[in-house]
């Protein structure tokens, strides 16, 4: 069994306004340093596989065919090996 | 004209536009997600609403429902395929019409009668229309529409570009409100037409889309 962890996230060109609206608010309470917020969006995905290889493209499959929207995000994954 | 409106588990337009269809002397059943033979209809619409919930992103569950196979073979036979509101987000996430719709430029759900362009007053879903500036209701949280530069230049470049909003409600690209496809069947708005077709209820400016769709296809 393998644990996919998926980060996605909205490709730098794209505006984010709940970022925004955090960032803004982060100044608000005193964290004059926050630079930038960006918002995203995180999946855990416990996939059957019969090697490690075989889970990360079915892993990368099915990002792309749901997950994401390739208009508008992008994502990165890390996969690790775990009891069932 | 016998006309389907599909129903989503979430949506919420879905009478307010048998209603409004029913106005115009279209013939209308509603269908369900699942039904896949739907063939003999002339017109499709996708209603507004949260279909499945909005989980994920807007339209992105709906899009795998068994109906969109016949919704997508519809569109390429030339018939009328209508999404308004979540069924644009809907047609979009199904590549049926370019772009996205996303959360909208300030956060919060809009819910208002705003001023719209008529961009293109020649298409099936515009023609009947007299003038090119009119009033409909919005309603939405992801409206906003959202294009990369090349295409909303291609959009423009081939007057795909149906309405647009007379003030940028929501930072949409190129203030758009309602794209339809190249092959000028296939058509995605945020507005709301079918809850503006009542002059009793305050605005009657939705009348021109359903006139519009009544004139046959090859009469301009």
């Amino acid at each position: 069994m393998y644990l996919g962890k998926v980060y996605v996230s909205y490709k730098p060109s794209v505006l984010d306004p709940q970022g925004t609206v955090i960032q803004n608010k982060l100044g608000q309470l005193g964290f004059a340093d926050v630079d930038s917020v960006k918002q995203g969006k995180y999946f855990e995905i416990k996939l059957k596989a019969d090697t490690k290889q075989a889970a990360a493209t079915q892993l990368e499959e099915l990002t792309q065919a749901l997950l994401i929207n390739p208009n508008t995000e992008t994502y990165r994954y890390d996969l690790e090996e775990v009891s069932a | 004209m016998k006309a389907a409106v599909v129903q989503f588990p979430g949506s919420n337009c879905d009478v307010d536009l048998v209603k409004a269809l029913k106005q115009f002397d279209v013939a209308v059943d509603v269908v369900s997600h699942q039904q896949t033979d739907v063939f003999d209809y002339d017109a499709l619409f996708l209603p507004g609403g949260f279909s499945f919930g909005d989980y994920l992103r807007s339209g992105a569950i709906a899009r795998f429902s068994p109906i969109m196979t016949t919704v997508k073979q519809a569109a390429a036979a030339g018939k009328t395929v209508v999404g308004i509101c979540n069924g644009f987000q809907i047609l979009t996430e199904a590549g049926l019409l370019p772009g996205q719709l996303m959360q909208n430029e300030t956060p919060g759900f809009i819910c208002d009668q705003v001023g719209i362009e008529i961009e293109n007053p020649a298409t099936r879903f515009t023609k009947a229309y007299d003038r090119t500036e009119i009033t409909l209701p919005v309603a939405h949280g992801e409206g906003r529409y959202y294009a990369d530069e090349a295409t909303v230049a291609q959009l423009n470049a081939q007057h795909q570009v149906v309405l647009r909003y007379q003030t940028n409600v929501n930072g949409s690209s190129d203030r758009i409100a309602g794209i339809m496809n190249e092959a000028g069947n296939v058509f995605g708005l945020m507005p709301h037409p079918e809850r503006a077709v009542e002059s009793l209820l305050g605005n009657a400016d939705g009348q021109g889309f359903f006139r519009s769709l009544l004139v046959p296809v090859n009469v301009h």
